[in-house]
């Protein structure tokens, strides 16, 4: 692919609350925000930032199934109820599952390249707890291949495609190594969760998160290979964050040290109908992760940071070893070490990732851009990491269905 | 006959009641799950629902349709391999509701006993009164049209009186959920002298696949769960008797529901636990006990004495508790009858003169709740009991009485034979009562 031939920067990111089983505040008897709450309350946060919606020249909108979980189409109008001055503006929605976020990163990107929008508005949402886990299930099936897969498939449908992947990763590498791998990232995810107070597991107190990680799996109520502690939980959230031109920065009043720029990215579809050639490998986000670092002309070696896309345990894994900080197989070992915590060579998903800090499914995109921004810019708290000079820049991968639709990005802080 | 060729037409009487609307549940979903699993359709099997309230029949559908949905929910991963077959059934909520409308719709509800006389099994959940369950039995066993078993949900009849008054020819067996059966993990199952040892095989096979905890029990009157309650009931009336002359009634009776659940961590005070199964229900099993059991004196005139006056305790239709020896609000105590005032006296100003007199209990104490939960509640209870041992206040002696004659009771049952030994005492407070600890134990020694 090309390399980028018009500097584009992200900024001014927000995050809602991740609300879900988890939070003090959650209550599934009782009446929560919408749909519409969340896209407002991050839409609100971003233009807060930039000097309000009369900056912003097009929204995009990240969503996966607000049609089944809120009975809600036609999103991109939701934009301009987020504030009056969007009324009239282009705004579009975009949808590739779990990837849906991604997607409407690099739709915002395209905007600002074709240089038809200096200021775009990006928004990824989901809210999903308003149905149960089981009917959800259902929901989120649509990711995968529903004429094709759906019937054979399990209850907890995509828990199951993953479990068959971590079956077939017991089998090739060893089971024990591979589950206190398991039990590791969910330690490390819910550790950095509890530094961030957006996360759903920030009030999460359980003094032996492995011990309680290597709860062993029940496939007479779940699956066969993972437990309920392997698996991201059911979120309501939004994020947003403005994707914008150099003009848009001075446009915005936004000194670039406060962006991120975006350097690449690799957008990669596989065949929704086709299996994976080898489940014990994420074909599909290596091919993303590979396509970014050369867009972006970065080396490995100079990444940071990643943001990975670990709605299970095992795609938290797997992650590692596509991203390629690990070889195949390896990933165990480099995770047991400790590589991947925020004390480790290259800390993986400092605000708590999907398991950590929540999954809004199409939202998860967006926000992980927002983690990103909030961790270059000096901007994440209590979650706060030392940026190594020689490794300034960080990655994210957001993967759509079972490694379909991925799209990985490549940041640095914004600089003169 | 096969276990899913017995269970294609059942039959169970007193199906709206309390225990008979939860095994109309339990078995509807076997039956369903037992046809799924050999060939697919539950079609053509039926489960009579006989009840001679047709008020109450009326809710039952309704009942099941809440209740099967909640099951089917959990359990929507074995459904879908169950319904694998079916190619019209492709996401879990149209599997798991067609798992609701076949097992709901197998279920018939009617009036008419003579639905019974083709079944195959018939569940009897009637009320505990002997006669009423041999004239049921008998005009069923006389109608009849082909072998059919008995599985009896008495809770104090002994089994081979009704096999003898009926002439079954050892085709019952008694088979008794605890309230209410969806949830309590306990049956007792307790074989007649000549009950035909197939029909035990079938209901161990039952038993287990409704994934139940069997507690065998001698056939004594009382068998081994109300063997305990109903004189350890009876033991807390004479505390009452005996402690009314100096503190009053109402004040008694607080005192001894509040140790016996507080202090004993317990999940229910005594008289609370009478409330919720009723005093209706507890005059039945003391007749039944006395009238089998000569030469002990089970009978409790106080209990007589609430009836007559209207005092019955049990469950109003939707499940919310009645008042009985306690006044009930949002199903907490909130005041304890005063059979001479007839009035119920609030609890609050009962405890504010009682409290002082009862003493606080053990420092260390924690709620039943938690202590269940508590994976090293084995030494937290040795330590709470030790030190309530060394207290020296009222609360604490009645406590440890209480306690000492739990266990006594206990050890009555396995030396007298209903129980087989110490560990099924224990298991049925355990199981069925939800007990933190046994009653067989060394706290109070």
């Amino acid at each position: 692919m090309r390399k980028i031939r018009k500097r584009v920067f992200m900024t001014a990111g927000h995050a809602t609350v991740s609300l879900g089983t988890g939070r003090k505040e959650f209550n599934p008897k009782k009446p929560r925000p919408g749909l519409e709450d969340y896209i407002r309350e991050a839409g609100r946060g971003t233009l807060g930032r930039i000097g309000g919606g009369a900056n912003v020249d097009e929204g995009v909108i990240s969503n996966f199934m607000a049609a089944r979980f809120n009975r809600q189409g036609n999103l991109a109008a939701l934009i301009p109820a987020i504030d009056e001055s969007l009324r009239w503006k282009p705004c579009t929605r975009v949808e590739g599952a779990c990837g849906s976020g991604g997607l409407g990163l690099v739709t915002a990107v395209k905007s600002v390249l074709a240089e038809t929008a200096d200021v775009v508005l990006a928004i990824g949402v989901e809210v999903q707890n308003t149905v149960k886990a089981i009917y959800g299930a259902d929901i989120l099936a649509g990711a995968g291949w529903y004429s094709g897969q759906r019937k054979q498939g399990h209850a907890y449908f995509f828990p199951s495609l993953f479990s068959d992947r971590a079956g077939a990763y017991f089998e090739k590498y060893g089971r024990d190594r591979t589950r206190r791998a398991f039990a590791r990232w969910y330690r490390n995810a819910v550790e950095n969760a509890r530094l961030c107070e957006t996360a759903q597991e920030f009030h999460n107190a359980c003094p032996d998160l492995e011990a309680l990680a290597l709860t062993e799996p029940n496939p007479r109520t779940f699956v066969d290979h993972l437990n309920v502690f392997d698996c991201s939980k059911v979120s309501d959230a939004a994020a947003a964050i403005a994707v914008v031109s150099e003009a848009g920065l001075e446009r915005c009043g936004i000194p670039r040290k406060d962006a991120v720029e975006v350097l690449g990215w690799g957008q990669v579809e596989a065949d929704l109908t086709a299996p994976p050639a080898d489940p014990t490998d994420l074909e599909t986000s290596r091919r993303a992760v590979a396509t970014a670092l050369e867009s972006a002309g970065v080396n490995l070696g100079e990444i940071g940071t990643v943001e990975c896309h670990d709605c299970f345990t095992i795609s938290g894994l797997l992650s590692v070893e596509a991203v390629g900080l690990a070889g195949r197989g390896e990933g165990p070992d480099y995770i047991l070490e400790g590589q991947t915590s925020r004390q480790g060579r290259v800390p993986f998903n400092t605000s708590g990732g999907l398991i950590g800090w929540g999954h809004p499914t199409g939202g998860t995109g967006v926000r992980q851009a927002v983690t990103v921004w909030q961790q270059l810019t000096g901007k994440a708290g209590a979650w706060q990491l030392e940026v190594a000079a020689e490794r300034p820049y960080a990655l994210s991968v957001n993967m759509g269905g079972d490694d379909k639709t991925v799209v990985a990005l490549v940041f640095r802080r914004g600089i003169e | 006959m096969s276990y899913a060729d017995r269970l294609s037409d059942v039959a169970v009487l007193g199906a709206a009641g309390k225990m008979g609307s939860g095994i109309v549940l339990l078995t509807a979903m076997e039956m369903a799950d037992a046809r799924l699993a050999s060939d697919g359709e539950p079609s053509g099997m039926v489960l009579h629902a006989v009840d001679v309230s047709e008020e109450a029949l009326s809710g039952l559908h309704r009942y099941l349709r809440v209740q099967v949905l909640k099951a089917a929910e959990k359990k929507a991963v074995a459904l879908r391999k169950a319904y694998a077959g079916r190619a019209d059934l492709v996401e879990n909520e149209e599997v798991i509701r067609q798992y609701v409308e076949d097992v709901v719709g197998l279920v018939h509800p009617t009036s008419r006993l003579e639905s019974a006389y083709g079944s195959r099994l018939v569940f009897e959940a009637v009320n505990e009164d002997p006669d009423l369950k041999v004239r049921l039995l008998s005009q069923v066993a006389a109608n009849a049209s082909g072998d059919f078993w008995v599985l009896t949900n008495t809770s104090s009849i002994p089994i081979h009186e009704l096999d003898e008054r009926v002439k079954l020819g050892g085709r019952i067996i008694g088979f008794h959920f605890y309230n209410p059966p969806a949830v309590q993990k306990l049956v007792e199952l307790i074989r007649a002298g000549g009950t035909v040892p197939e029909l035990n095989g079938f209901a161990v096979e039952y038993a287990k696949r409704l994934r139940k905890t069997v507690v065998p029990s001698r056939d004594v009157a009382g068998f081994i769960g109300n063997g305990h309650f109903m004189r350890d009931a009876l033991y807390a009336v004479a505390e009452v008797e005996r402690l009314a002359g100096d503190f009053g009634f109402v004040e008694a009776v607080y005192m001894v529901n509040k140790v016996s659940q507080e202090f004993l961590i317990r999940p229910m005070g005594i008289f609370q636990l009478v409330d919720y199964v009723g005093l209706d229900v507890c005059r039945s099993i003391l007749r039944v006990m006395s009238q089998r059991l000569a030469g002990e004196k089970l009978a409790a005139p106080l209990v007589e004495e609430f009836l007559a006056m209207g005092i019955a305790g049990g469950q109003f239709p939707d499940g919310s508790q009645r008042d009985g020896f306690l006044k009930y609000e949002k199903g907490r105590p909130a005041a304890v009858f005063d059979p001479r005032k007839k009035a119920y006296e609030p609890l609050p100003g009962i405890a504010g003169r009682e409290d002082a007199a009862l003493g606080a209990p053990p420092g260390r104490i924690k709620p039943w709740k938690t202590v269940i939960q508590d994976p090293e509640k084995k030494g937290f209870l040795e330590e709470y009991f030790k030190e309530l041992a060394g207290m020296k206040t009222l609360g604490a002696d009645l406590a440890v009485r209480y306690g000492r004659k739990s266990k006594a009771i206990g050890v009555g049952l396995v030396e007298s034979g209903v129980a087989a030994g110490p560990e099924d005492v224990n298991t049925v407070l355990l199981t069925g009562f939800y007990h933190a600890y046994g009653p067989i134990n060394g706290y109070f020694d």
